[in-house]
């Protein structure tokens, strides 16, 4: 199978409201980014370009099909969409690029929230016939789940505040973060609840924006000079959707497929974590078998700032950045969606 | 270097504008239970499930593949999600087989559909917005001043629309599943039904209809089931802007490189003649004619003349049959009309597509496109192994 | 009790405030004004609208606003027999694809004041107006275009005609 390298990286700032800047506007800086860092004009110099959003975000259908006109299209391109996390448009990507029918593939995701009231919107991702007439919202569902931790003690609510607190010490460090800070424990604890068990500190803000990231083979990253990451492996499994139907406080799916990828068999320096709520990143960390060594979302992962559609990308270009830095020799990046942590994506990055 | 890949099973549900009798799951079970079957294996022998449909606001569900994937025996696995407008059935079966084409997967199943009874589709597309009129004009007030442009340059029969509503007609009665069933439909009865949108009529539309369509993609290792495999020979996607400055719309470029593509993948240098049938995505009669030209079927302004001398015709005996189950004039499942084309070209070269087979074929292009003609997708399938 | 119940009404609304875009929003605040405006390619020097933010051909941020005429040549049309909901209109009505003179692309809008069977390609028309007073930050603001008693426009050249018209 090919060697699959990630050349480039770039994500806007997270702002809780992007004001007037449409799809196109959001995703234009972004994709300029990640061509300059490979010393490339456009869309064109790459074989292939796939893109993950969701229409009901901004309330329009076809909303993807704006973001082909940031691509200069012209001639026409090979391109496809997910209706997912742009971590899913990335494995999309590698297959082209195993099957040999791409060298290198451009992936971006984007999403303006602000629009609308995004945990009710996702509320009608639920079942439609038993679930979504219940209106039952993503953070409803989390705080069930969180509950459900708590009261059998596998976590508790320092622990919570514990990942609040590193979550925003490290987001200090990072200039696109949207809250960061030193909050004390204590001030974190002493905060009312939200939707018990939660505390608004406990849930991912609400953010506008937009990553891209270019692939390549590593024939062709050698042929742009430019510095790389391997991706030497990626996978994801689905769980079942009603959140009745399976165990809650494990994470089964992200461990299926940290196992696939062998995710222990080596060391883990950092790993960048797709953790919508503080309780998860606990069970997350234990289903991907992550131990003290690991650095744990040093850019303060999504409860600094959450890019939905593309936070999974986005996880996955914070552990290339420290892979190339040299910070970190091999990293983790995790990427979920669905209620309660129903479909889980699990990366390995190393260095060159 | 793609490893090969074939299709081994497929299935469909009856086509109808209303599927009140299934819930969402139980429409797509329908598809994908008949296709484990052609397969002859069950949901422990896939590895990767596929999932294809147009915007999710047809249903007013958001990401639908979140609550299908216990229906879709998906737990444990790993589930994709593709949406590239109406091209979207095409793309997800190019997808599902780049799971096998890249050696990752041995075995995949792949699904797309739509229950458009379940919400207004209509309405579903035209949430105002206030840089535009708001006309609803939908689909036909798009695609109709392009036709009238094909049909200025051509000069063009303006019966031509007639003709191939009657042919795809007639066709779709051979076939059980089509949701349209007119077996004696007549020119007098196209020409005679409302004029929709100019020069559209009302009979020259696709209809609006429930479907799903499913297909197991296996590798060479992992063939399975009583009837011959379908073997892809070629896949291809293309994708250029709805609308910029000096655009052709009426042969729009990122059709004719799609299609130079995937004829340079399969071998085929003169695909009238190499090609033994074709499912084209025609929703409006015009677009045979217009999509002879951009796929290489006839010379530019020669199209409506191919179809006009019946070769596009099997109860004509015609020389490359397009269309042979109906096509998208006779069901149109918006996110599962791009795979029905793709898998009834399998259907063919397996010698599988009943009453609309075209004897001995053994080569056939499956084609799907999308947005504003800007979307494309395409395969070869062949009774040869590559 | 019926058994026959196969289908139940059960409405979705979900609210959002919607945002044009910063490019749109330049196009709707001109049109507040009575005027349509494009914005032109820095690098194909092609005039859009309504301007988006980007030229889709070249994939590069568009920012000089070009004011343009609301005279323009219809580019291809479809005569509509269904009935618009919520507008008074009646069918048959012209829908038509119209290029502003000054723009290199068409957008679509009613054709009405004239004989449906004598609308063609190349036509010349100009945009009727509502009243100033009800001018707000839309399209609506342009009732309908009307022909104009121009001579037709070669096809070749439909798209590329400069602000001034015919005479340019």
């Amino acid at each position: 199978m090919r060697d699959i390298a990630i050349v480039a990286y770039s994500q806007s700032p997270c702002v809780a409201d992007a004001g007037a800047a449409n799809e196109v506007e959001l995703i234009m800086p972004q994709l300029q980014a990640v061509y300059a860092q490979v010393g490339i004009d456009n869309a064109q110099a790459v074989d292939f370009v796939c893109s993950g959003s969701c229409d009901y975000l901004q309330g329009a259908a076809f909303a993807f099909v704006a973001g082909v006109d940031a691509l200069g299209a012209v001639p026409p391109i090979k391109e496809s969409h997910v209706e997912m996390d742009a971590a899913w448009a990335l494995y999309e990507s590698v297959l082209k690029i195993r099957m040999g029918h791409a060298d290198s593939a451009l992936i971006y995701g984007f999403g303006k929230s602000s629009p609308g009231e995004l945990p009710t919107v996702l509320s009608q991702r639920l079942d439609p016939y038993y679930l979504a007439p219940l209106w039952l919202d993503t953070v409803s569902l989390a705080a069930l789940q969180a509950r459900l931790l708590l009261e059998q003690g596998r976590v508790s609510e320092r622990q919570m505040a514990e990942v609040v607190q590193r979550s925003r010490r490290n987001a200090r460090a990072n200039p696109l973060a949207q809250l960061a800070g030193d909050p004390s424990l204590d001030d974190l604890l002493a905060e009312e609840p939200f939707v018990a068990p939660l505390r608004r500190s406990d849930c991912a803000p609400v953010s506008d924006g937009a990553a891209a990231m270019i692939i390549a083979t590593v024939e062709q990253a050698r042929t742009w000079g430019v510095p790389y990451a391997r991706l030497t492996g990626i996978d994801h499994r689905m769980e079942n959707h009603n959140p009745c139907l399976r165990d809650l406080t494990r994470s089964t799916s992200t461990r299926q497929a940290a196992e696939a990828l062998g995710v222990s068999d080596a060391p883990v320096d950092v790993a960048e974590i797709y953790a919508p709520f503080s309780h998860q990143e606990i069970l997350l960390c234990e289903a991907l078998g992550l131990g003290q060594e690991t650095q744990v979302n040093p850019s303060g992962g999504v409860l600094a700032g959450n890019l939905m559609m593309a936070s999974g990308l986005a996880r996955v270009g914070e552990v290339f950045r420290r892979v190339v830095a040299g910070e970190a020799r091999r990293g983790v990046a995790h990427a979920t969606s669905g209620p309660c942590l129903q479909h889980n994506l699990v990366a390995i990055v190393e260095g060159a | 270097m793609a490893e090969r890949a074939a299709v081994v099973g497929i299935g469909q549900t009856r086509y109808k504008s209303k599927r009140q009798d299934v819930s969402m799951a139980g429409l797509l079970r329908e598809a994908v239970d008949r296709a484990l079957a052609d397969a002859g294996v069950s949901f422990d022998d896939i590895d990767a499930v596929i999932m294809g449909k147009a915007p999710d606001m047809f249903e007013g569900v958001v990401m639908p593949e979140s609550y299908l994937a216990d229906a879709l025996g998906a737990v444990g696995k790993p589930m994709l999600r593709v949406h590239t407008a109406g091209s979207v059935g095409g793309s997800t079966a190019i997808v599902a087989a780049s799971h096998v084409q890249s050696g990752s997967f041995r075995r995949v199943l792949a699904v797309t559909w739509e229950k458009q009874s379940e919400s207004n589709a209509m309405w579903a597309l035209s949430t105002p917005q206030p840089f535009a009129v708001h006309l609803n004009a939908g689909a036909g007030g798009y695609f109709a001043p392009i036709i009238r442009e094909y049909m200025r340059r051509s000069g063009a029969d303006p019966n031509t629309g007639i003709r191939v509503a009657v042919k795809d007609r007639r066709h779709g009665a051979r076939n059980p599943l089509a949701h349209l069933q007119l077996p004696d439909i007549t020119e007098q009865e196209v020409a005679d039904s409302p004029m929709l949108w100019d020069p559209i009529r009302f009979l020259e539309a696709c209809p609006s209809s429930d479907g799903a369509c499913a297909m197991v993609i296996a590798a060479e290792d992992a063939l399975s089931g009583d009837k011959p495999p379908a073997w892809i020979q070629g896949v291809a996607m293309r994708s250029e802007p709805t609308m910029y400055a000096g655009r052709e719309e009426v042969n729009p470029q990122a059709g004719r490189d799609c299609a130079a593509d995937v004829y340079a993948q399969a071998g085929i240098r003169d695909p009238r003649r190499e090609l033994d049938c074709a499912e084209i995505y025609v929703p409006f009669s015009w677009y045979e004619p217009m999509w002879l030209e951009n796929l290489g079927f006839a010379d530019e302004g020669e199209g409506w003349k191919l179809t006009l001398s019946g070769a596009t015709s099997l109860d004509e005996g015609g020389d490359i049959p397009w269309n042979c189950s109906g096509g998208v004039l006779s069901s149109n499942p918006i996110g599962a009309s791009g795979m029905i084309r793709f898998a009834e070209a399998a259907r063919q070269v397996r010698g599988d597509a009943g009453d609309h087979q075209v004897p001995g074929a053994r080569k056939a292009l499956g084609h799907a496109y999308g947005g504003g003609a800007q979307f494309f997708a395409m395969w070869v399938v062949g009774a040869d192994r590559p | 009790m019926s058994e026959d119940v196969a289908v139940m009404q059960a409405p979705v609304y979900l609210q959002y405030h919607f945002t044009a875009g910063r490019a749109p929003t330049r196009f709707l605040r001109r049109l507040k004004e009575g005027v349509l405006s494009g914005q032109r390619c820095p690098r194909c020097s092609q005039v859009y609208i309504p301007p988006r933010g980007s030229c889709p051909a070249c994939g590069v941020a568009t920012e000089e606003e070009v004011i343009l005429s609301d005279k323009g040549t219809v580019q291809s049309f479809t005569i509509v027999h269904i009935p618009i909901p919520g507008n008074p209109i009646d069918p048959p009505y012209v829908v038509a694809n119209i290029v502003p003179d000054g723009a290199n692309i068409s957008f679509i809008h009613l054709l009405s004041e004239c004989d449906n069977r004598e609308v063609r390609i190349g036509q010349r028309v100009e945009a009727v107006w509502r009243p100033r007073e009800e001018w707000t930050w839309a399209m609506e603001n342009i009732l309908y275009f009307r022909p104009l008693d121009e001579p037709d426009v070669a096809v070749e050249r439909i798209g590329t005609l400069p602000v001034t018209g015919l005479e340019g």
